[in-house]
């Protein structure tokens, strides 16, 4: 077998040579300086072709048009298997790939082994970093949400800003006037047809600069017999690797890629925030305003990108040991606390999701098909611990799981039986529900909604959301009013009230309705703030 | 030379050790790629179930052996898109009462048949298939009977559900 397999190899190497290219490829010698330092770029190609794959996949199942690209990722999300953990990769690994890109160029800043005759390896890196940056700006549209809307539109203004070129970049980038259809395939096109070849074309003329030079030596590897490539440093290699997508996986598993809203251009309301590696680009422009604007959006960076594709010119000293490079460690260690600090108020100023942002349509949102008053039975069932007893979905929880008990008795039974437990179901260890008689009503409207299908669609509805529907509920709305087909026709039906009116229009609306609707027979509701804010998101939230 | 100091035996095992890792390795991320990778493509979405029933027409103004064409709008479900599209059902009424709605296409190539009012017999225009009141092939090419929809009587309203195909799978 194994000769047989030898000799087809053989075959195949005097036709192809393919096996010597190999063998050339891992019995390469390295100096013997090298060891963990230097596996980064590998694990950065290693992540790029998990991008690759994994956006493949995606593309699969995803329709690249705005609107269908929304619910072409929902599809993914909520109906296919593994659709969930496919995206979490990809978006990850996105981010993951940043870091280890940038953590590469540390290294081989601090190492110097930018230096003679390793320039162009150097400046081939800036570009690839460049191209990793575009990939994150163009995904970032990819989803057609509000977040990429929005993000995009920020980007598009920065681009339109540039000094001569700025019309013309905002041509090239389809935002004539708006972030419209004609940009979303401009960046579908970059982000899937162009970058990808020119990854590959400029990780090949990489690596291929870095063989001809060899591996970067450390002082004293002269005096050292080197190494061989394969095994002992791929074997570091794919260790490091490993990590990589250790992190990588479990973050796919456990971190939620949040999808917001289908893209609105008309919210008003909307705090566009970049992905957090832009995060301090946005800072670093937040520090200048009127006419010095361009300063940070367009100056800084393009001096700071200047700057590092000039590095091996403007560092000509010669190779010492990375310990003793102290200006470099130095250069390093302000880059890092600014790039921190510039982070972090960013991060700070962001104010929390607001409204109907808080919404996660990465989960199905079965909860905005109910009535408010079995939605404030989810709140009900929420605040009373139910779950804790009733967990849903689990045979083995201390009561009976409620999305599959045959009983489903009607309301009234479920009344007498949350006032009573044991009088209803002889011998049962459950505690009476200390409810009034409508918010038990609620309850067991909620319980007779519930089915498996559902069950944990109606679990992920958000906490304003319940805290709404209790309001509308307090307050009677339903008297006069109709949510999805529920409640009275006195007053205007409330689905659709996020399209026809503002968000303030509508606060200012509960305080006097009189003065903004003029004979309405609404009478003025003063409500605590709180409750004002998750009712009024509440009811911009409800479907159309 | 590290190597130098270690015996040749120890640097075998050493090797292997490497060479053991990378492939272990590779092997486990080609698996934690590859399985949800398969997952994700082969695995049927989760389709909601509800709508699936539609309400076509009503029961009692249909006489007995005797079929009528009837249309209806459904939503159909295709990926993520959800577009209302037009069905139509054959329905019969046997003098037992019981319903039976057939879809529109004959078995054979998928050309619409009609009802031969004289005959008393679905005529298929593009090859003459020939088929009786209760579906079954008379003659012609026609190699299966006609297929039917799922149906229910709620009062006096007849609802279809999914064609079933008449080898018993669903179309």
């Amino acid at each position: 077998m194994k000769r047989q397999w030898e000799s087809l190899a053989e075959w195949l190497d005097q036709r192809t040579g393919l096996q010597t290219a190999i063998r050339q490829f891992l019995y390469e010698e390295i100096p013997a300086s090298s060891g963990w330092h230097q596996v980064l770029g590998s694990v950065a190609v290693f992540l790029f072709l998990v991008q690759a794959f994994t956006g493949v996949l995606l593309a699969f199942n995803y329709a690249p048009t705005p609107g269908d690209a929304y619910n072409s990722l929902r599809y993914i999300l909520t109906e296919l298997t593994g659709g969930r953990l496919i995206r979490g990769l990809h978006h990850w690994g996105a981010s993951m790939m940043i870091v280890v890109v940038v953590l590469h160029m540390t290294q081989v800043f601090l190492w110097g082994a930018y230096k003679k005759p390793r320039e162009a390896t150097w400046m081939v890196g800036v570009v690839l970093l460049l191209v990793t940056l575009a990939y994150g700006l163009t995904g970032y549209l990819l989803p057609w949400d509000n977040r990429a809307y929005w993000g995009t539109v920020v980007v598009t203004q920065i681009a339109a800003q540039a000094p001569l070129l700025g019309p013309y970049l905002t041509r090239l980038l389809g935002g004539e006037g708006a972030v419209g259809v004609v940009t979303f395939a401009r960046f579908y096109g970059m982000h899937v047809l162009l970058l990808p070849p020119a990854t590959l074309l400029l990780i090949a003329l990489h690596v291929y600069l870095v063989r001809k030079h060899g591996v970067a030596p450390a002082p004293g590897d002269e005096r050292r017999p080197p190494q061989k490539f394969y095994p002992r440093q791929v074997f570091k290699d794919t260790v490091a690797i490993f990590a990589a997508f250790a992190i990588l996986f479990t973050m796919a598993v456990v971190a939620r890629v949040p999808l917001e809203q289908l893209a609105d251009p008309t919210d008003t309301s909307y705090v566009p925030r970049p992905e957090w590696y832009f995060l301090f680009l946005f800072q670093t422009l937040k520090m200048f305003s009127g006419p010095l604007e361009i300063v940070g959006s367009m100056v800084l960076p393009g001096l700071a990108i200047l700057a590092l594709v000039m590095v091996p010119f403007l560092d000509r000293s010669r190779m010492v040991r990375v310990t003793r490079r102290t200006v470099a460690i130095a250069f390093v260690a302000l880059a890092g606390i600014s790039w921190t600090g510039l982070t972090v108020a960013a991060a700070r100023s962001t104010p929390p999701p607001a409204g109907t942002a808080q919404i996660d349509f990465s989960a199905p949102t079965d909860w905005m098909g109910l009535s408010p008053e079995e939605l404030a039975g989810v709140a009900y069932f929420r605040q009373e611990n139910c779950a804790s007893c009733h967990a849903i979905g689990e045979r083995n929880s201390i009561g009976p799981d409620l999305t599959r008990i045959t009983i489903h008795k009607d309301a009234a039974w479920m009344i007498q039986h949350f006032k009573r437990p044991s009088a209803m179901r002889p011998g049962s260890s459950m505690p009476p529900i200390l409810l009034g008689d409508a918010q038990l009503n609620s309850l067991a409207a909620f319980l007779l909604k519930l089915n498996p299908d559902n069950a944990s669609a109606l679990e992920n509805a958000p906490e304003f959301a319940l805290q709404g529907a209790l309001v509308y509920q307090a307050n009677h709305c339903g008297t006069c009013h109709m949510v999805n087909g529920v409640g009275m026709k006195i007053g205007p039906p409330l689905n659709g009230l996020a399209k026809r009116e503002t968000r303030s229009w509508v606060v200012d609306h509960f305080a006097d309705p009189q003065k903004l609707s003029p004979g309405s027979i609404m009478p003025p509701y003063r409500l605590a703030p709180k409750d004002l804010e998750n009712l009024t998101s509440y009811l911009f939230a409800l479907p159309e | 030379m590290r190597s130098a100091e270690i015996q040749p035996g120890e640097q075998i095992t050493r090797r292997s050790f490497y060479v053991g890792a990378v492939y272990g390795i590779c092997g486990i991320i080609t698996a934690a790629l590859g399985l949800p990778a398969l997952v994700y493509l082969l695995f049927p979405p989760k389709v909601k179930k509800t709508g699936e029933w539609v309400e076509i027409g009503d029961v009692t103004q249909l006489a007995p052996n005797a079929p009528v064409e009837m249309v209806f709008r459904r939503n159909r479900v295709d990926g993520w898109r959800i577009s209302s599209e037009k069905g139509t059902a054959w329905v019969v009424k046997h003098p037992d009462n019981h319903v039976v709605a057939f879809g529109p296409q004959c078995t054979h190539l998928g050309c619409a048949y009609h009802w031969e009012e004289g005959k008393n017999e679905f005529l298929c225009p593009c090859h003459s298939s020939l088929f009786g009141l209760d579906g079954r092939v008379i003659s012609g090419p026609a190699p299966r009977p006609l297929d039917r929809y799922e149906t229910r009587i709620e009062g006096t309203k007849l609802l279809v559900g999914p064609l079933v195909r008449s080898g018993g799978r669903p179309a």
